[in-house]
């Protein structure tokens, strides 16, 4: 391990932490796959939106009661002494762009859960990652056991690049749960051996 | 801010002031922590014998009794039920005080080596 190192304090091994975004429209089982894979119940906290953090340009649609509460949920994975992995799911709501900024900072990567039946609803999360540049995936949460439209026709429909994988998932299965954790850090690994892309 | 005080007193809260703090009362009001940059996944460890912290506020303690074991940002601010902004101001008192070490990710922990991206694999399939 050359880039990545674990941390002695004290004699005390501190382990690096690969963080993994879990986005997606609400309701469409974020934290139901977060709890599937996470070897503690997922935690949740919360960053309370001041105005400083808001910053100066655009408060339209946000009241004027000063702070504003999301809730964050998380889950973690040990995969060895020195690497841990922590999942956290996405707030929902687009004005929470900052909050995602700070997730998506030195993430790994993202999931984005899609749902057939309300497939819009993971434009905005497609949208941010590509435009950021944050390697992702795309799993559709068949959860309800019914395969309304074919893997070919939702990549369609999000216009996603041919590189980006789509797979099937159950958010409730923590097998499931783990393919599609394998399969993305695949896909970033594949990304890596490619050129970086201009522009 | 002088080493052996980090945080405000609270004097005046008393009983009265009832069971609800809002969220940024218990760091005096202060958004932005007084040093460090305290990612989510961050691990914070107590240094060893810091002394008496009797003048600490209870917050601060009991940050310092979970980060005997190194312990993510994120995890600390979920067991004090403490939202994140909050956290991060008392850790940078605490920083500031010289009672807690901070280990940020490493940079290139975005772009990890590729032996670690095959032991996450390695992990996730053995789990």
């Amino acid at each position: 391990m050359d880039s990545v190192r674990s941390d002695e304090a004290a004699g005390r091994r501190i382990p690096v932490a690969l963080k993994i975004l879990i986005a997606g429209g609400f309701g469409v089982g974020k934290t139901t796959l977060v709890g599937a894979v996470s070897e503690i119940r997922p935690l949740q906290t919360e960053e309370v939106l001041t105005d400083a953090s808001l910053g100066t340009d655009d408060l339209a649609g946000v009241e004027t009661k000063g702070t504003t509460t999301v809730a964050l949920d998380f889950g973690r994975i040990t995969i060895n002494d020195d690497l841990q992995v922590y999942l956290f799911g996405t707030p929902g709501q687009d004005r929470f762009w900052f909050l995602w900024d700070e997730l998506a900072f030195g993430a790994l990567g993202a999931i984005v859960l899609a749902d057939t039946r309300r497939l819009a609803d993971c434009f905005p999360s497609v949208d941010y990652f590509e435009q950021r540049g944050t390697p992702f995936i795309v799993g559709i949460n068949c959860f309800d056991g019914a395969r309304r439209y074919t893997m070919e026709s939702v990549r369609r429909a999000l216009d996603l690049d041919p590189d980006v994988p789509v797979v099937m998932c159950d958010a409730r299965s923590r097998q499931s749960g783990k393919d599609v954790l394998i399969a993305l850090v695949e896909h970033v690994a594949q990304r890596r051996g490619e050129p970086v892309p201009a522009g | 801010m002088s080493p052996d005080s980090p945080g405000p007193h609270h004097d005046w809260l008393d009983a009265d002031a009832g069971p609800v703090v809002r969220p940024y009362t218990m760091t005096g009001g202060r958004v932005r922590p007084a040093a460090g940059a305290f990612d989510l996944v961050a691990f914070v460890v107590a240094n060893p014998s810091p002394g008496s912290v009797r003048h600490l506020q209870p917050e601060h303690r009991a940050i310092l009794t979970r980060a005997q074991e190194p312990i993510s940002v994120a995890e600390l601010a979920a067991h004090l039920d403490v939202a994140l902004g909050v956290v991060r101001v008392l850790l940078g008192d605490l920083l500031a005080a010289g009672l807690i070490a901070m280990h940020e990710p490493p940079t290139s922990a975005r772009f990890p080596h590729d032996d670690v991206l095959k032991a996450v694999v390695h992990g996730l399939r053995s789990l």
